[in-house]
């Protein structure tokens, strides 16, 4: 099994290949990424998110993925009854809650097209899995223990789903809510979802994450999704068909 | 004791990088300051130190650490020397790494189970999790002690 990890976009990306597929095809994948960087990142002054935002280019003048993002993005809205929202306070558009799903589930694309049947993606922990592992079984993901990163709290086989993780390093006092400044945002620390698809997992973990503690809830009610999320105190809450999914 | 570890440890077949702040009292105002912690006691110190920050006395006062990029936001400390030890880190610039945020009202939920989380010792493949800001955590940190070292 080909596997390498290079720190991308801000964050660790690792692309494992199990069967036989072109030796370039990781590196490619791996381009890919700083590319998506390259336009997305709200850090470099010569991306192309800064250009829309600074105004120095129109929505019309956009490439055809940063429409397709944004349009993403407008969807999410929708779905999540406006709580999910790009638009910030002073204006800017800021899309990254919604890139890195969109990245990895592209790169996984990427890959099979490549001819790899065998595979997994992970972008910061977002994971899109493909067939087996090298030993021919499931691919067991593991979840963080969001207070003890040598831990794992739940191992998971996704039966060719996909999982995302929306979580914080560390919470507290200087952490809030941007449309309720002053008031901290829900003391929940770790939420992962399930879901069809590694964008799907990523844009609803996302959206679910920042709702706080009623976040599990709109995981619940969401058709095809599943979800586990941990407070601040440690205590785990799951959905009514996250139980399928966990080895341990 | 004041180090700022590194770490990497194996966890299955995968290795996590994690860091690890050792700074004897000092680290358990910071993290309880931050969070609620129940597994604070777990941090351990016998995993392998690959950077240390110093180990002879700073410059007593406060040192800013530059901004840096973690992708989803910035992130920015201040390392506050008192007797030439660290005595505290403030996290002047942190993201959430999630932004796009808005309040949902209450609402019903049924019921769903709930447990205390346990640490799991199956073997697996891939973690997920939230560490994203980790790395730019100690860029920020270690270039403040610089500025604090002799």
């Amino acid at each position: 099994m080909h596997r390498e990890t290079r720190l991308l976009m801000g964050m660790p990306i690792t692309v494992a290949i199990v069967d036989d597929a072109p030796d370039a095809l990781t590196g490619e994948v791996f381009a890919y990424f700083s590319a998506v960087d390259q336009r997305f990142s709200l850090y470099r002054d010569d991306s192309e998110i800064t250009a829309l935002n600074a105004g120095r280019i129109t929505l019309a003048q956009a490439s055809p993925d940063m429409r397709e993002v944004l349009a993403l993005a407008d969807k999410t809205k929708r779905q999540t009854h406006g709580y999910f929202d790009i638009r910030r306070a002073d204006d800017t558009l800021d899309p990254s809650g919604i890139v890195k799903g969109w990245a990895v589930r592209n790169a996984a694309a990427f890959m099979a097209a490549g001819g790899a049947r065998h595979y997994f993606v992970d972008a910061g922990g977002d994971i899109q899995t493909s067939g087996k592992n090298a030993d021919g079984a499931d691919w067991v993901i593991g979840i963080r223990n969001p207070f003890n990163d040598q831990q794992i709290i739940k191992a998971l086989a996704l039966q060719g789903r996909a999982m995302a993780t929306s979580g914080t390093y560390a919470r507290g006092q200087h952490i809030y809510n941007p449309h309720q400044l002053g008031r901290p945002i829900d003391d929940i620390v770790s939420l992962s979802v399930i879901a069809a698809d590694v964008l799907e997992a990523d844009r609803f973990a996302t959206a679910a994450f920042a709702m706080g503690l009623d976040g599990i809830g709109f995981v619940e009610a969401m058709p095809d999704l599943e979800g586990y999320v941990v407070d601040a105190q440690g205590i785990a809450t799951q959905t009514s068909g996250f139980g399928a999914y966990v080895v341990s | 004791m004041k180090k700022i570890a590194h770490t990497g440890i194996s966890v299955g077949t995968v290795t996590a990088i994690t860091c690890t702040f050792l700074m004897g009292t000092a680290q358990a105002g910071f993290w309880s300051g931050l969070l609620n912690d129940p597994g604070q006691t777990q941090r351990r110190a016998s995993a392998p130190l690959v950077l240390t920050a110093a180990s002879t006395a700073y410059h007593d006062g406060n040192f800013l650490g530059p901004v840096e990029s973690a992708y989803y936001g910035r992130v920015q400390v201040k390392a506050n020397i008192k007797g030439g030890h660290l005595i505290s880190v403030n996290v002047v610039q942190f993201p959430h790494d999630r932004p796009n945020s808005r309040r949902i009202n209450h609402r019903a939920l049924p019921m769903l189970q709930r447990e205390v989380i346990k640490a799991q010792s199956t073997r697996v493949d891939i973690v997920s999790g939230a560490t994203l800001t980790s790395r730019a955590y100690l860029r920020s940190l270690t270039s403040a002690l610089g500025q604090a070292s002799p």
